[in-house]
Formats: C-alpha cells, structure tokens, sequence
C-alpha cells in the first residue's frame, strides 16, 4: 500500500478511537494524508466518518491516539487553535451566519484563522474567492437568499478564506441535484489542480473515483480498507460493509 | 457532628426545592428565575396558616400544593407555552424564558409585599428539642426533613413506576422522540412545570418551619437550587438528592465555623468547584 | 470613514453637546432626571456591549455597582476620589474577568445563574468583612459634588461607552462576536476563541458598572451593603436595554429616556406597589415588543418602504461596500 513518505506528509492519524460512553464510534484509525493529496473518506452510513472529521477539526476530542499537522500535534486542542493552525472545514448539513451578507460570511473565514486579513484586503480576497466558486454580484444580499448550492459555495469560499494547508469536505456535495453535482465537482477538481490538500467524506461514488488519489475506507468506526479508488472500490470486504454478507 | 447532623436535616429538605426545579428545567426545559418566590409563596402561606389556625403547619401543604400546581399551571399554558412556539431553537427559548421569569420574579416579590409587608416572618413550632446521638436537635428541622423524605419518596416512586412518570422521564431525555412515540409533549411539559412548581412550594412550606423569611429572599433559593441541580446533573434524582446533602454540609459547615451570614457564599463555591471539575455534573454522562 | 459614518458622528456629538446644557437650563428637577438618564445610558449601553451580541444574560451590573460604590465609600479616607474611581474600575475589570474565566467557558445558562445571586453575594461577603474587621456597615460619603459637575462627569463617561462600543463595532473583535451570535460553532472553526471574546467584553462592560458606580457614590452620601448591592438595579438596566433593542449601539438609550420618566412616576405615584409594576412592565416588554423600540421603528420604516425601499437599502449598501 502507497504510503506517503515522512517529508512531504500534511496530516497524519495514529491510532485514534472515539467513545461515547459505551459506543466506540472510531475504533484505532490510523491513516496519513500527503501534501497536494486528496484523499476520500467513505464508508457507510453510521461507519464514523463524520466523527473522524470532527475529531481532526477539533469538533471533538479524541479519547485517545494522536492527530499530527505537519508533525505539530493538534489533536486535543480546541478547534479555534486547530483552525489557526491551518485545518478549515465545511459542514454536513450547511451552516450559514444568517444576520450577515454573502460577502461576510466569506470573510468571517479569514480574519481569525490560518493566514488572517482585514480591511481591504480582506474584502478583496473575500469577493476573490466568491467569483472563484462562481458566485457574482451577491456579495451585500444577505445570506438566506441564496439557494442551497449557493449556500454552498459561500461555505466552501469561507472555508478556502484562510488559505488552510488541509481542506476538510463533510458531504459538501450531498443534496445537490445532478447538473449541481456537476458544477460542484468541476469546482472541487478545480481545487486540486490548484493543488489543495483535501479530505472529502462523500457517498457519491462518481465524485470519489474521479476526484480521489487516495481512499480509506471505514467501517464500524475502523479502517477496512485503504488504496486508490479503483482498487477499495473492488475490494471485496468493502463491498461486504456496503451490500451485506449476502454478496460475498 | 453537630455541623453533620444539621447538614443533613438541612440537605434533606433542600433536596425536595431542587427536585421541584429540576421538574421545571430538566422536564418542561424552562429554566425558571422565579423558582424561588414560588418557594417563598409557599413558606408565606404557610407562616399565614399558622399564625391565623394555630395547626401544624404541615396541614398547610393540602392547600398551598394545589394552588401551586395551579397557579404553575396556568404559568406554563399563559407565559411560557408562547414563548416555546415562538422560539426558533433550544437557545432562543432559554434566553426568552429567563427573562421571562426573570420578570415573574419580581411580580410575585411585589405581591408579597404587597400582601405581608416587607418585614421578616417567621413563627414557631416544634421549637422543642429531640435527642440525637445525646445531643439536642430542634425537633422543627427533623419534622421537615421527614416531611421532605416523604414527599421525595412518593415522588420518586411516581416517577419511576407509573406510566405518567415515564412519560415525562421519556420528555427528560429526548422531547423530540418522546413527540414521536405519540407522548402529548406540551401537556406532559405543562404537568411537569406545574408539578415542579408544587413540589417547590411544598418546600417552602417545610423551610418555613425552622428558617425566617421575607418577600426578598427568593434569589437565594432560586440560587440554592439551582447548584444544586447543576451539581446533580440536571435529569437525575439521585444526583440532585445527593447533591442537595453536599449543600447542606457546606453551609452549615460556613454558618458553624466562619458566619453565618455567608450561606449563599457556601452555594457559589461549590457552584464554582463544579464549574472548574466536572460541569456536566456528578453523575451528568461527559457530553462532548 | 463612509459619508454615512461622518454623518452619524456629526449628529451624535451635536447630540451630546446639546445635552450637555442641561444644568444650564435647569438646576433642579430635570437635571436630577437627567442624571438618572445618564447613569443608566451607561449601565444600560455597557449591558449591550455584551449581552446584546453575545445573548448571554448578565443580571450582575449591581454587583459591579456596587464594588464600584463601596470602593469610593470605604477608602475616601485613604486616596483622593479621583484615584478611588480609577481603582474601582480596574477592580470592576479584575473580578469580572475571574467571573467570566470561570463561567464564559461553558453553557450560557450557567452563566445567567452564577450573574443572578453575584450581588448578594457581594453583599453578603462585604457586610461580613465589616463584621470581622469591626467596622460599621454605614459609611458616609461625604465630599461636595454638585448635580451639575456629576452630570457632565456621567455625560462624559456615556460618550466614552459610546466611543469604545462604536469602536468594538469597526473592529476584529466586533466582527467576531456578530459571527459568535450567529452560530458558535462555525465561529470556532474560523479560529476565534469564542471564550476569550466573551471574557473581554464582560470585562469591558463590567468596568464600566464599577466606574457608575464609584461616580455617584458621593450622589448617595450614606452607603450600607443592602443600598449598595440591591438587585433592583441589575434588574433595571436589563428591563431599559431591552426596551431600547439590543442590537444597535444606541438602542438602550431609547429605554432609558422613556423607562426613566416613567419610572418617576410610578415610583411618585404607586410607591408600595414600585416592584410588582416594575415585573409587569418587564413582562409586557418581552412579550410584545421582543426587539425593542428600535425593533418596532426599523419595522415601520421597512413598511413604509415596501420592496421598493429594500431594494433601495440593497442598491446603497452595494455603494458602501464598494467605496
């Protein structure tokens, strides 16, 4: 298995579990994310993927194992410090700062977290980014008024506001119909090949096989699989986690 | 032993006010500012009963309980069932309700010295003292804390034998579910605000036996038992029981060995222990 | 600065400069009027510069009050009263932030209620501490100020809550407690440590309390702990900001300026029954005019205006972003 070499590693997971009480939600992950790399996150429904993507932001706390960026721990620090460390995310279900406009809500992204603006340049970068995810002469609408892909979007220009050295996608392209499923991944295959360093959690398959370097695949809080799409998508105890025991 | 004994008689009694809140709040979600008047509404009805009749103050309580209840009652179905459809989110309804019965509060303190003055009350029963372990106890704080014994028994029973008691167990820990599996969360809300508010007041009616009171005190209690519940975890009766025991030691322990005058500084420094070590409370699951 | 920006200055320093003549007109009924105004403008606009983005409810300002007035009162004999305001509110600045280190981390509602009992508390810890030390629980401020003098002094500290709250507005800070009132969560993931804003702000607003209250202390003449710490006050202010909309920097002052006025005449007219019409104002405020008189003024306007108006509003707003 192809696994990135120690100098140009963004991000590295070392047996990393989640309790909830009773519940073990991520089960010893272990996995490493290069630099220029994206990398998908996929398992079922409930395999803890979400979980695993909090527990990188900051969203959680691990209860146990260690998170490394760029060697630096961060795993256990409060998400605002991981933020300004260089780990900016977007949302499962899109969170939006409905009192403020477009163009705000971008910016809220960029003046606290990794690389940090204000003033002109803030605004500047800001409207930069929204014409980058393809949103034009929205910036003063307030933010309810946008349609859900546009939600979106503005979500994936906050999180691109403070130049984040890893880009965590939860879901971004859930809930869009097909021609927004388009837009959305030529958007994010505009990403790398800017060369962003991205995980994606994703349940649409057509996205991880032409976005994806990598793939870990996670099942009941553990990793089942790991390997480029083609190879984890044939696998046959991924297919198992997926369709059920019938199958194999 | 002394500080032990009349710590624990005092924890008793403290533990039924914080099971009254922990109705209102771990329940019915309304975190109610005016808590404490409703206590020192039953207290005053209480002293008023005893002055006027003579009788054990314990009759008290088969008056002073139901008109809580339905005073309560009517609280939730006016005040805060409005306030509960208008808000957006668990947050909006905590600030609307506070403030709400933050307002309360100071219509019930205003009644009160509207009705009994503004001076301090107090009468005495049972001024008599008991022998425990060869020392004297006043008889009136050991009545009252059988009396809270009781009342906390009968309704821990209630709550976890009969099926009006699951119900509002089940809105405790998810109200959303509980809608789901056909519980009529407003009504069961409303009955335990209203139950929450009666117990409260029972409560006051037992404090009032061996503590003075006036119109202004009710911020304290409202203090007590809200510690108490932060302390206990907020849907758990054993937690809020024991809870209410450690209160009890603590500010006897102040009164006894500082001042007597420092109880409520007794209350925040254990509200503050708990803040710093354990804010999901004693026996609260560490939610993440 | 916007064209727009210039503006409001303008109108706000000919704002205070006309009330700044008030002892002027009047020396005797109005200008005692005028002095509650002022006070409360202060407390009441300081209250907003926290509670009003952040939505946690503060119902400690007569605890800092307090501290602020009971400095003055029990050390005039020490310091000269200049020096005891400046202390009271580096004092008011201290506690507050070992309050809001404690509480600000966690659950808003825990917050509300450790700020509910904070007065007594105070209290109770002050008249014990004159128990032990021996000391009698009344103290005597006496130094000469006149109505006039305290009003400028109150007049002037408004104008710097004005100035420090318009200055929260333009900067990081500010931006940052309008992206914590909409969604903490987002917040902390954009790299703000929604803790230590709040911290700041309480500190901020809480020194300002303490600042009141060392200024009118010599108003009172006489100080006991039940005067000083009275939880009336705390419940006041929160009822004035209220009503005036928490969401603009000058909506307090649209309370303050009725509520007050008001308050002279119930208390003139209905002195036993002060507190119970005081819960029921209170009450009538919350539910029936939730975003207070600015709220209601903001809504007629948009009224008024119809589509056309918000298009209008949008098409300046894109005009001020771009300049």
């Amino acid at each position: 298995m192809p696994s990135p070499s120690s100098a140009d590693v963004a991000l590295t997971v070392t047996e990393v579990f989640k309790r909830f009480g009773g519940l073990v939600a991520v089960d010893g992950m272990s996995f490493a994310l290069a630099e220029n790399e994206v990398l998908g996150l996929i398992g079922p429904n409930g395999s803890g993927k979400t979980t695993m993507m909090n527990l990188i932001s900051g969203a959680l706390k691990p209860s146990s194992g260690r998170i490394q960026l760029y060697g630096d721990k961060i795993s256990g620090a409060p998400a605002n410090e991981i933020a300004q460390k260089g780990v900016a995310r977007t949302f499962q279900i899109v969170r939006m700062l409905p009192s403020l406009t477009v163009i705000e809500n971008v910016a809220a992204g960029g003046v606290f977290g990794h690389q940090k603006r204000w003033g002109a340049e803030l605004h500047d970068h800001a409207h930069g980014l929204l014409r980058r995810v393809g949103l034009e002469n929205v910036d003063d609408v307030p933010v309810t008024s946008l349609t859900y892909i546009d939600q979106k979007r503005v979500e994936l220009a906050r999180a691109l506001a403070s130049d984040p050295k890893v880009l965590l996608l939860d879901e971004w392209l859930a809930g869009l119909n097909p021609t927004e499923l388009k837009t959305g991944i030529a958007l994010i295959e505009r990403l790398r090949a800017e060369g962003r360093t991205i995980i994606i959690v994703e349940h649409v398959m057509d996205a991880i096989r032409s976005l994806c370097d990598r793939c870990v695949v996670m099942n009941s809080g553990a990793k089942i699989a790991e390997g480029t799409p083609q190879e984890v998508l044939a696998d046959s105890e991924v297919i198992r986690a997926y369709l059920g025991d019938a199958d194999a | 032993m002394d500080i032990i004994i009349i710590g624990l008689l005092l924890g008793g009694t403290y533990a039924l006010m914080a099971m009254g809140l922990q109705l209102q709040y771990g329940v019915a979600r309304i975190m109610n500012l005016a808590n404490g008047e409703i206590l020192v509404c039953g207290a005053f009805g209480a002293i008023w009963f005893f002055t006027a009749s003579k009788m054990s103050p314990i009759y008290a309580l088969i008056f002073v309980v139901p008109i809580a209840f339905v005073v309560n009652w009517a609280i939730y179905q006016v005040m805060m069932l409005p306030l509960v459809k208008r808000a957006k989110n668990q947050g909006q309804l905590e600030v609307d309700s506070i403030l709400a019965t933050f307002g309360l509060s100071f219509i019930f303190i205003g009644i009160l010295l509207a009705v009994f003055g503004g001076e301090f009350l107090t009468y005495s029963y049972l001024a008599t003292p008991f022998l425990i372990f060869g020392e004297p106890y006043a008889l009136n704080r050991i009545a009252a804390f059988l009396g809270s014994v009781a009342l906390c028994a009968g309704l821990y029973v209630w709550l976890h034998w009969t099926r009006a008691g699951l119900t509002l167990r089940a809105i405790a820990v998810n109200p959303a579910a509980a809608g789901l599996v056909s519980i009529n969360v407003p009504r069961a809300s409303a009955l335990a605000f209203a139950l929450g508010g009666a117990v409260t007041a029972a409560g006051g009616v037992l404090l009032s036996m061996f503590l003075t009171f006036d119109a202004s005190l009710g911020v304290i209690f409202t203090l007590k038992a809200l510690v108490i519940v932060i302390m206990g975890g907020v849907s758990d009766v054993r937690g809020a029981i024991l809870a209410a025991f450690i209160l009890g030691l603590t500010e006897t322990a102040v009164a006894t060995l500082v001042d007597p005058g420092l109880t409520l500084a007794a209350a925040y420094v254990l509200f503050i222990a708990i803040l710093l070590v354990r804010p999901e409370g004693l026996f609260g699951r560490r939610s993440t | 600065m916007t064209g727009g920006e210039k503006r409001n200055l303008i109108i706000s320093v000919l704002v205070f400069l006309v009330a700044a003549l008030l002892p002027l007109v009047n020396n005797g009924y109005w200008l005692s009027i005028g002095v509650s105004v002022a006070m409360y403008t202060v407390l009441a606009t300081s209250w907003t510069l926290f509670s009003g983005p952040t939505n946690y409810i503060a119902l400690s300002t007569a605890a800092f009050f307090g501290i602020g007035m009971y400095i003055v009162a029990a050390f005039l004999d020490w310091a000269p009263y200049p020096v005891l305001v400046l202390i009271a509110g580096i004092v008011g600045a201290l506690f507050a932030a070992v309050i809001g280190l404690a509480t600000l981390r966690i659950a808003g509602v825990y917050f509300v209620i450790f700020t509910l009992g904070l007065a007594e508390l105070v209290r109770q810890i002050v008249a014990w501490m004159q128990h032990v030390m021996g000391t009698s629980s009344g103290l005597y401020v006496l130094i000469s100020m006149t109505d006039p003098i305290l009003y400028w002094l109150l007049l002037g500290l408004s104008a710097i809550v004005f100035l420090v709250g318009w200055w929260i507005g333009r900067s990081r800070l500010g931006f940052a407690l309008r992206i914590i009132g909409n969604d903490e969560v987002v917040a902390e993931h954009s790299g703000i440590s929604t803790a230590r804003a709040k911290v700041v702000l309480f500190i901020i607003s809480s020194a300002f309390a303490s600042l009141t209250g060392a200024l009118v202390a010599p108003r009172w003449s006489y100080v006991e702990p039940t005067i000083a710490f009275s939880p009336f006050l705390s419940f006041q202010v929160v009822i004035m900001a209220l009503l005036g909309g928490v969401h603009r920097l000058w909506g307090p002052l649209l309370g303050v300026i009725p509520f007050t006025l008001l308050w002279e005449l119930i208390s003139a007219n209905f002195p036993a029954q002060t507190t119970l019409l005081l819960g029921v104002a209170f009450l009538l405020i919350v539910y029936f005019i939730p975003h207070g008189v600015i709220g209601l003024i903001e809504d007629m306007i948009r009224h008024r205006h119809g589509m056309l108006g918000s298009v209008v509003s949008t098409l300046q707003r894109w005009k001020s972003g771009n300049a």
